[in-house]
């Protein structure tokens, strides 16, 4: 158990690492170093001050000397400079991140729980209306386009019905007590929390209901109900845990998928997270700013698998790694 | 289920039945789906769709980037699906936005197919180390959050059809290999393929010949509902504006309309439900060949 969590926990790293290695050649592939950014702000461009700007900064060194320099650099926390925001990348990130996160995670939450329970109660009567309308739900939550779903919800919700609030995530001015402002910012989450949730959770109940169905058929249910248990305790005691697993492994597996869902969904809801930093820096070719962005957001996934991966081990004694 | 060249016991001493009638439970699958009337629905209605790519630009070959009307107009007579804040037709940018739609989600899912097909079928097939450094490669690609790694290489290098069809493929093949590999490892084990190792066939020709096309089923759903994933991921690009300039998209529509469609809710809706019948129909036939392929576990 021990050797196995270390073992994961080195993996991880070793997995950083070659996202910054990816990043770094990424930075290179791209148009124009620090250098040119500097210059450009500054509104200049002599080619003798250039050049002892880039030594100054090691970029005449070689390509190896400066990715050990830059996966030193990294490593420490720094993701690099941001001359357009002028603030630290590293800074940036911390600031944006978790408008995303807990976007990221709430939803996929929401997702999880109520998609299980739909997934269930439709198996429980597999020709029933509730479990056509399952197939009908994952059909659509596959087919729709998330950043669209977002503007129609945003159009019916926030513009005919204005019960949500359309933009960012505070109102102006912000309610004074503590309570009031923690209220606001959930009455501002709801519909791209919603928004995001609606398409996982389509996609799990369908694919909960397939793993119920088949628990449901199984000598250990069948045991149970021959003891002669209710059937609510065969099916939350004894099924559930079971037909969830196929679920929560999916869902930490796509993990990565629902941040990239996030940023979307920010974008049309103008959350300040990482989604309109990153689409205004890639505008902005602030190219420092979109490697931190990929660096953060890998970095996050891989913790989270970490954290997913060593859950597992704890509920299920039986996996030795879910990869 | 579907084994198609498996000889089971009574063929193999009638072997040549078995070349003068292949595959019997292809036909089988055939008719199965051909039964399903939503997955022929959706066939349908994907064929109409190959059609207006192929003609919709030469029956209506107004330039969906002329401003023909004032802008943001309610959908008329004149402009059917209404107009946007340029006044460009929103009814003539959907037929001819569907050129490129179909042609860079077929591409790009060709693409990746083929990456994750062979990187799969590699790991399966040679298990060990191989595997394990080709597993890792992929578990890597995974973690990676594939719309923002998709949006830092259009960024990078330029937002050109080409770099945006690679930019799909790389960030999304590893459930491709993770698909054909556990396919590889249940199928290798089965006797036909000792039978082909022990007569002596290359391990290129046991890959593509043997066990491939009995892995093609459940690799063929996949394909099919990896089409629809595309579309909308390519749409989620464009609709970021990370395409390239001179084709019109749908999602392109919807994203140039995101400032005025509180206004004008007839420039993002149409593209949008555009996208959504396209990709359900594709759903459509996933779900049929799933069913066709499986019938014992029909209507999960």
């Amino acid at each position: 158990m021990k050797q196995a969590i270390i073992q994961r926990i080195f993996l991880g790293i070793v997995m950083i690492t070659a996202v910054i290695i990816l990043n770094f050649f990424l930075l290179h592939a791209a148009p124009g170093d620090v250098v040119d950014a500097m210059l450009a702000e500054g509104g200049g461009g002599d080619p003798e001050l250039a050049a002892r700007l880039r030594a100054s900064y090691g970029l005449d060194e070689a390509t190896h000397i400066q990715l050990i320099k830059y996966l030193g650099q990294v490593f420490r926390g720094n993701l690099g400079y941001s001359f357009y925001y002028d603030q630290s990348v590293t800074e940036l990130l911390l600031g944006h991140l978790p408008t995303t996160l807990m976007l990221t995670i709430s939803a996929l939450v929401l997702a999880v729980v109520f998609g299980t329970l739909f997934g269930v109660y439709a198996a429980l009567k597999p020709k029933g209306i509730f479990s056509n309308f399952v197939t009908v739900l994952s059909l659509f939550g596959y087919a729709t386009p998330v950043f669209w779903l977002g503007m129609i919800i945003l159009l019916v919700f926030a513009l005919y019905l204005p019960l949500f609030p359309a933009f960012g995530i505070r109102s102006l001015p912000e309610p004074e007590h503590a309570v009031g402002r923690i209220l606001d910012i959930i009455h501002h989450l709801v519909l791209p929390t919603f928004t995001l949730a609606i398409l996982y959770l389509a996609s799990y109940s369908r694919i909960s209901r397939a793993s119920m169905l088949d628990v449901l058929g199984s000598d250990y249910i069948r045991t149970a109900r021959a003891k002669g248990l209710s059937e609510t305790k065969v099916i939350f005691k004894h099924a559930l845990k079971n037909a969830a697993m196929p679920v929560v492994t999916l869902a930490g597996l796509q993990l990565a998928q629902v941040f990239s869902g996030a940023i979307l969904v920010e974008t049309v809801f103008s959350l300040p997270g990482v989604g309109p930093l990153l689409y205004e820096s890639i505008v902005r070719r602030d190219f420092p700013v979109i490697l931190g962005v990929l660096f953060g957001a890998a970095s996050t996934t891989i913790i989270a698998n970490i954290i997913t991966d060593l859950i597992y081990k704890y509920m299920d004694p039986r996996i030795q790694s879910i990869t | 289920m579907t084994q198609p060249n498996t000889p089971n016991s009574d063929q193999i001493f009638s072997s040549e039945e078995i070349t003068s009638e292949p595959d019997v439970k292809w036909r089988d699958t055939f008719h199965l789906f051909c039964a399903n009337r939503a997955a022929l629905l959706g066939l349908t209605f994907v064929c109409l769709f190959i059609l207006v790519g192929i003609f919709g630009p030469i029956v209506i070959p107004a330039d969906p980037f002329e401003m023909v009307a004032m802008p943001l107009m309610n959908p008329n007579g004149q402009t059917l699906f209404g107009s946007d804040y340029l006044g460009r037709d929103v009814f003539v940018g959907i037929i001819h936005g569907a050129r490129p739609t179909m042609i860079i989600a077929v591409t790009a899912t060709l693409v990746t197919v083929l990456i994750g097909i062979t990187i799969g079928a590699i790991a399966g097939f040679y298990g060990g180390m191989v595997d394990n450094v080709l597993m890792r490669i992929t578990e890597f690609f995974q973690v990676l959050p594939p719309l923002v790694f998709a949006m830092v290489i259009v960024a990078v290098f330029s937002s050109h059809i080409v770099v945006v069809i690679l930019a799909i493929a790389i960030t999304t093949w590893p459930t491709e290999a993770r698909l054909t590999r556990a396919e590889f490892l249940k199928i290798k084990e089965n006797e036909y393929v000792t039978a082909s190792r022990a007569i002596g066939d290359r391990n290129f020709r046991i890959i593509t010949k043997i066990i491939l096309p009995n892995a093609m089923p459940p690799l063929m759903i996949a394909i099919t509902l990896r089409v629809g994933i595309t579309v909308i991921y390519e749409a989620a690009l464009s609709f970021l504006g990370l395409t390239d300039p001179d084709v019109i998209t749908w999602g392109k529509m919807i994203g140039q309309s995101r400032d005025f469609f509180f206004e004008a809710w007839w420039t993002v809706t149409f593209p949008g439900v555009a996208i959504l019948l396209v990709v359900l129909c594709i759903a459509l036939i996933g779900d049929g060949l799933n069913d066709a392929f499986n019938p014992k576990l029909r209507g999960r």
